[in-house]
């Protein structure tokens, strides 16, 4: 049997600006996650999962499909408290405090952790109301326009729309779509951004550039991503979560587990677990 | 070989005809819809047209066919869309979004609601007619007034509003309301800002529709007293008649100047019900959105 070979551009690419494990740890813990499972009508969709996320890094979280790793990102900002039948157990700690506390509201948490999704969702309006949008339910003070443009400039979506403010969003291209719910997301001034598949619908131009966004990004705040594309998870992550998925002996139920997390350098290049190995070596998924 | 060949083309030549033949049928069907429609129009445009004259809009109701007009019922009609529309919009879309948007489907009593609305829809509107004789203009008193009118057409076409309006909420996708969740949007905000914004087009294209039906209704109306014969302008509590209900009592007279009178009153129903439809069409076409 042949050894896994592992690509030596992708560890180039894993060595660009990475970071060290040290160096991570000694950052301050956003998440704090431990024992979370989550289930569906009852079924477990996801169990065990203990990791922690620390600031101002990039989290990639990978894996096949239906591993959990999606269901898991909507932890983050309790988008599962939408889903009739979801059920969360374990506990989420942001900050130190409990996410899923008696006093905490799940409106209160999403305005801090924002979301974009995998499938650009602007809102059927305006490009500067899609921005507007957050900062006005929110109340937020302020110059509305300053804010407008601010964020479309973090975004990297400014001079491209600049001069057409007032057109639709759905008139925009996949790309600037999603950099435009980016933009959204950050107009509200979030602590966290959670992106679930952020450019896999998206062209490898555009990909690119959400990419290149994502770097820029993690010097104000902290990202987590959920990718199916492993190369995109070894350019943009310090850390990496390794889901899998578990079936059960009579093949009747699977469930996502996380098998390893550690700094993407050692995920990519020497992963301590055999089913890391192989996902990442391209022999599984 | 020749015997493949030729089943070869036995079997392309059936399947040829069954092509045309289905679109024959097809043809066949879409004629025997808009060919009756078409002759009923013609029939009607052609009988009423010499009677179509500022008269018919501007005079009273009288014995003589010469001098008689539909004023009375004409703008009774109008007061009942209105009051239609006034009632059955706002009831019927906060209906739809309790239904589609807070409503648990798990609880009993929501599942009972939804199976109740899809029956009302289909309950014919004579019944609507005797429930609102019952229990409106006798049981608490209204009367045989517009207001009792309008009240009971809001009934009829209230089912159909809400349904109209929860297929509007429902085109609305989810990824909508996950985004402005994900905003830290309260529900209120989501429905309220998002998708109701979203839903408006075809809310209204349903409403209009709804409305149109509920000005060309006759037969609730004559369960609950309009009056064949109202030489005046009506009031909201006054007594009433409608547009189809003055058209059916010409139909009903013997002279034959009465049935030219009919027709026209009927173009100038369908004239009402026609611009209501286009006023709903243009807003659908208008505000048509591709997601």
């Amino acid at each position: 049997m042949e050894t896994p070979q592992i690509d030596s551009a992708r560890i180039a690419e894993v060595a660009r600006g990475a970071l060290s494990r040290g160096d991570i740890e000694r950052r301050e813990r956003v998440f704090t996650v431990s024992d979370l499972g989550v289930s569906y009508n009852g079924k477990p969709a996801l169990e065990d999962v203990s990791l922690d996320v620390f600031r101002n890094t990039v989290t990639a979280f990978i894996g096949p499909s239906g591993c959990g790793k999606s269901t898991f990102i909507r932890c983050f900002n309790r988008m599962n408290d939408l889903i009739p039948g979801a059920d969360v157990a374990g506990t989420v700690l942001y900050h130190g405090a409990d996410l899923y506390g008696r006093n905490v509201d799940p409106v209160e948490i999403r305005r801090r952790i924002g979301m974009v999704f995998q499938k650009p969702n602007p809102f059927p309006k305006s490009i500067y109301d899609n921005i507007a949008f957050g900062p006005r339910v929110l109340g937020m003070k302020g110059d509305l326009d300053e804010r407008v443009e601010g964020a479309l400039r973090q975004a990297a979506l400014w001079d491209e729309v600049k001069d057409r403010l007032k057109d639709g969003a759905l008139g925009l291209s996949g790309g600037q779509q999603q950099r435009l719910c980016i933009a959204r997301a950050l107009a509200v001034e979030p602590d966290v951004i959670l992106m679930d598949e952020p450019a896999s619908a998206l062209d490898p131009i555009s990909t690119t550039r959400i990419e290149d966004l994502m770097h820029e990004l993690k010097r104000e705040y902290t990202i987590v991503i959920v990718t199916h594309n492993m190369q995109q998870a070894a350019r943009v992550a310090d850390m990496t979560a390794f889901f899998s998925v578990v079936v059960a002996e009579d093949g009747s139920a699977r469930r996502g587990v996380l098998v390893e997390y550690d700094t993407t350098t050692k995920i990519f290049t020497t992963p301590s677990d055999k089913r890391t190995e192989d996902y990442v070596t391209g022999r599984f998924g | 070989m020749t015997s493949v060949e030729l089943q070869q083309e036995t079997t392309r030549r059936s399947r040829a005809w069954k092509n045309r033949l289905f679109l024959g049928v097809m043809l066949f069907s879409m004629f025997v819809a808009f060919g009756t429609l078409a002759v009923l129009l013609v029939d009607t445009i052609v009988t009423g047209w010499p009677a179509i004259s500022w008269q018919i809009l501007s005079s009273l109701p009288s014995s003589v066919p010469g001098e008689a007009g539909a004023r009375p019922a004409i703008l009774a009609t109008l007061y009942l869309g209105l009051i239609v529309l006034v009632l059955s919009v706002p009831i019927g879309v906060l209906t739809a979004i309790y239904l589609e948007e807070y409503a648990n489907r798990s609880r009993w009593w929501n599942k009972l609601i939804e199976v109740n609305i899809q029956n009302l829809a289909a309950v014919p509107s004579i019944v609507y007619g005797i429930l609102g004789l019952a229990f409106i203009v006798r049981g608490i008193g209204v009367g045989r007034v517009v207001f009792a009118g309008g009240l009971i057409l809001t009934l009829v076409v209230l089912p159909t509003v809400v349904v109209a309006s929860r297929e509007a909420i429902r085109s609305v996708p989810d990824s909508i309301r996950q985004g402005a969740f994900a905003l830290g949007a309260t529900k209120w905000q989501v429905v309220w800002r998002q998708v109701l914004p979203a839903a408006i087009p075809g809310m209204a294209t349903g409403s209009i529709l709804a409305l149109s039906r509920a000005v060309g209704e006759t037969a609730p109306l004559l369960m609950v007293g309009a009056v064949v014969y109202v030489p005046f302008n009506p009031t909201l509590f006054g007594q009433y008649t409608a547009l189809p209900v003055q058209i059916y009592n010409w139909t009903k007279q013997p002279d034959a100047e009465f049935q030219t009178l009919a027709a026209a009153g009927a173009i100038v129903l369908l004239v009402i019900v026609l611009s209501m439809n286009a006023v709903a069409i243009f807003l659908r076409n208008r505000y048509r959105r591709q997601w």
